[in-house]
């Protein structure tokens, strides 16, 4: 399994929450995993109903069978003052660099710059050992940028190294470029069983192997329940309302007769049954077209109730049952 | 518009799906107002924006304005369905719109843009040496941020051109749907900080006599910056700097008209979002953001709305009442066999698949139904007692499978409403239009124009305070 393990998909499709259920999934049995945020949303707080995280290596759950996650939000300036000291011993510059501007222009103007920090600082993480020399973590995951600005996100230290042929950071942006080109590490995408959101999965698988980044895993995510199948949907074409209507009356909905409740509902369900069976054909397409991509692919469920944490366990624990972990 | 009612206490299993204390936002007149030049689609990512942004486009046209698009990263078929996925960054008019108005679309390409700002604004000698050098590709070619601010110049350039009634554009996926506002201020910041004196300083700073000290820490710095860089891409970076430094003032000035632009009474921002937590969280702290900035809202739109013809029967009622089928399936049942599993194609229907707990693995009907529904869908007419019999059964099986499916909506429609209810009690001065959630994706002017008609007709389905009866009037 991959230590490093970077989350993307098309936004609104729940990267952060799949990262977060992966992270949960891999930090059992006594492991230790990190959930590494990069955008600045907080969303991993939200997620584990914690206060915002601050920028710190600091756990937040406990997986079943003790293993611990552990959660940083990546602040790109406090890592370039980070990176400045750790590698350069460059902190008081790095105030300097700070009074003058240039903190904000290399996180925020030159947001190529920000990008190396981001992966620059994940893939410290995966490389970090202890004095036993074990890693620190067993395992990193990323909730990474959308599909659309991943393979540049993930690039960016390949165009660095372009740029800055020579010097320190050449170097550093070289080094980041193995970890993240090695099989120690997996981008997965999470897409939704829409139109949209596969074609740019596919989209994006593409780039990334253009790229020769390591593609992992297609996540469905959302997936509803079955509740009608093909035989139920014939039906619902050729069905005598009065029947369904007659039927409603019998479960205790009221009179069958034209005005009656039960008769009135007859409609309105049959027109849920025929977007149902819409979307379940376009589900279908959708399927084939993820299934042509030869990827290993997983699913998940839709909570009905919304996700909460209790609902991010049960979304890790089926991640183990499929042997995504 | 008056402010709205405050909301009456209700029974909450008895709310419609739509009801809401907050005002409808009525979006025909924004369109045909002559006034309204600019309207700004923004939100998260993945809740309808470009989608959103095209059909309000394309309805505004349909109602005799001259209107332009502007997309930034539109999905494939969506670009095609308006017949802009040549991307040559310029509007093209979209064929096959109704009535008297124009349609144009344009899709950003953002080197393209930084390109022709550099073309226009330094004399060419000066532009080749900006083109070519590595640090500007790199920077031009769409790092994340240069998108937001190509996004703001060629609205600006739009504008200026005053060719167009009305600009609809769409705002970039980014991080935070607010970056391009932060855009124009965060480069105005930079061309006038210190960093880029330092940057040109070999060229500019030497011997002003009142800035040496300030000069002995720029050497210090640019040596800083060196030994950072590597030499080579510190003198690339310094290359570009001095290059671009006549257009500086350029890019400032156009900054601050844009970001001026938006605050103009002309302009009013659409804030989209989905009926889901995050979505509505972005969205909530998008309109606040919009009123620090004194930039003018215009309101909600909440993409992906599921209701209900049938939403007074309640999850809970459903589910008991296809319970109760079932089960009187299995005592009816005379051959005591497998109750209402005597269809082998039903074995694993509605039943099994709902009431379980959430399914972790690919719950998936069965594809391969074996065949035999045909018979008992052509048993319906006239046949033998038995056969009749079996139809019941099938129908109230299907009828189960009906309820809970409609169980599922009522859940799906209270955690909605409770996500957007969240949002109006927080902001109930944001008026909000709600589009029904579509089982397909939007691939032509037809979607479009459905889109459309739901945004702007909106308010009819609204029902009064007092729940009506849904389910009859259908």
């Amino acid at each position: 399994m991959s230590r490093l393990q970077v989350v993307s998909g098309k936004g609104g499709t729940g990267k952060t929450t799949v990262a977060a259920a992966l992270a949960l999934a891999l930090a059992t049995e006594g492991k230790r995993a990190l959930l590494v945020e990069v955008e600045g949303r907080q969303g991993i707080a939200q997620l584990f109903e914690t206060e915002a995280l601050p920028y710190e290596e600091r756990k937040i759950a406990v997986a079943p069978g003790g293993g611990e996650v552990y959660a940083l939000a990546i602040d790109p300036e406090l890592a370039l003052l980070d990176y400045l000291q750790m590698f350069y011993k460059m902190g008081g510059a790095g105030r300097a660099l700070k009074k003058l501007g240039a903190i904000d222009f290399a996180t925020t103007i030159a947001p190529g710059l920000r990008d190396v920090l981001l992966t620059g600082k994940a893939c410290e993480a995966v490389r970090r050992k202890d004095r036993s020399g074990r890693f620190v973590y067993d395992h990193v995951v990323m909730d990474a940028p959308p599909t659309g600005r991943i393979t540049r996100f993930l690039n960016v230290n390949d165009e660095v190294a372009g740029l800055a042929r020579i010097g320190p950071i050449h170097n550093q942006a070289q080094a980041v470029m193995r970890v993240l080109k090695s099989a120690e590490t997996a981008v997965h995408l999470v897409t939704l069983l829409e139109e949209m959101p596969v074609q740019e999965t596919a989209d994006g698988i593409a780039e990334l192997r253009a790229a020769r980044l390591p593609v992992g895993r297609v996540i469905v995510n959302m997936v509803r329940p079955g509740v009608l199948d093909d035989a139920d949907l014939d039906l619902v074409r050729s069905v005598p309302r009065a029947a369904v209507a007659k039927s409603l009356s019998s479960a205790g909905l009221g009179g069958a007769r034209r005005g009656g409740t039960a008769q009135r509902l007859v409609d309105p369900l049959l027109a849920q049954a025929d977007e149902y069976a819409e979307r379940y054909a376009l589900e279908q397409e959708q399927r084939a077209a993820l299934a042509a991509l030869e990827l290993p692919v997983h699913e998940l469920p839709l909570l009905a109730e919304g996700m909460d944490l209790a609902g991010l366990y049960a979304l890790a624990r089926g991640l183990r049952e499929q042997d995504l972990s | 518009m008056s402010r709205p009612e405050p909301a009456q206490a209700q029974d909450a299993a008895h709310q419609p799906p739509y009801l809401s204390a907050a005002r409808v936002l009525d979006l025909d007149p924004l369109l045909d107002d002559p006034r309204t030049r600019i309207v700004v689609c923004c939100g998260s990512g993945g809740v309808g924006k470009t989608t959103t942004a095209a059909a309000l486009g394309l309805r505004a046209a349909e109602r005799g304005r001259k209107v332009v698009v502007l997309t930034i990263d539109p999905a494939r078929r969506l670009a095609q369905s308006m017949g802009i996925d040549s991307l040559d960054n310029t509007p093209r008019r979209v064929k096959g719109v109704e009535g008297d108005g124009e349609l144009h679309a344009m899709m950003l390409d953002m080197k393209r843009t930084f390109d022709e700002i550099v073309e226009a604004h330094a004399d060419r000698d000066r532009a080749a040496a900006i083109l070519g050098n590595p640090f500007y590709q790199s920077l031009s070619a769409g790092f994340a941020g240069t998108q937001e601010y190509m996004a703001m110049e060629k609205l600006g350039q739009l504008r200026s051109r005053d060719e167009w009634d009305l600009i609809v554009v769409d705002t970039p996926p980014s991080r935070s749907a607010l970056d391009f506002l932060d855009a124009p201020k965060r480069l105005g910041s930079f061309l006038d900080g210190k960093l880029i004196r330092v940057l040109l300083a070999p060229a500019k700073v030497g011997g002003r006599a009142g800035m040496k000290f300030l000069n002995v820490g720029m050497s210090m710095m640019t040596g800083a910056l060196g030994k950072l860089l590597g030499g080579q891409l510190l003198k690339d970076v310094q290359t570009f700097v001095a290059a671009m430094d006549s257009m500086f003032g350029g890019f400032r000035t156009r900054a601050d008209a844009t970001y001026k632009l938006l605050q103009a009474p002309g302009t009013a921002f659409l804030v989209v979002a989905a009926p889901e937590r995050d979505a509505l969280r972005e969205a909530a702290y998008f309109v606040e953001r919009l009123a620090a900035e004194d930039m003018p809202l215009a309101g909600l739109v909440l993409n992906r709305v599921h209701g209900s013809g049938a939403d007074r029967l309640s999850a809970e009622r459903a589910l008991a009442a296809a319970e109760n089928l079932e089960d009187s399936g299995i005592v009816d049942q005379e051959d005591g066999k497998a109750g209402l599993r005597n269809s082998p194609d039903r074995q694993d229907s509605s039943a099994s698949a709902a009431s379980g707990p959430p399914d972790t693995g690919a719950s998936a009907p069965d594809a391969g139904s074996p065949a035999g529904t045909d018979t008992e869908d052509s048993a319906t007419e006239d046949a033998p007692r038995a056969a009749v019999q079996h139809v019941e059964r099938s129908v109230d099986q299907l009828t189960a499978g009906l309820l809970r499916l409609h169980a599922e909506r009522m859940r799906l429609l209270t955690r909605e409403r409770r996500t957007r209810d969240r949002f109006t009690a927080l902001h109930p001065e944001v008026a909000v239009a709600e589009v029904a959630a579509l089982p397909g994706d939007v691939h032509d002017l037809v979607g479009l124009r459905d889109i459309g008609n739901r945004l702007a007709a909106h308010r009819h389905e609204l029902p009064a305070p007092e729940l009506p009866d849904r389910a009859a009037e259908s």
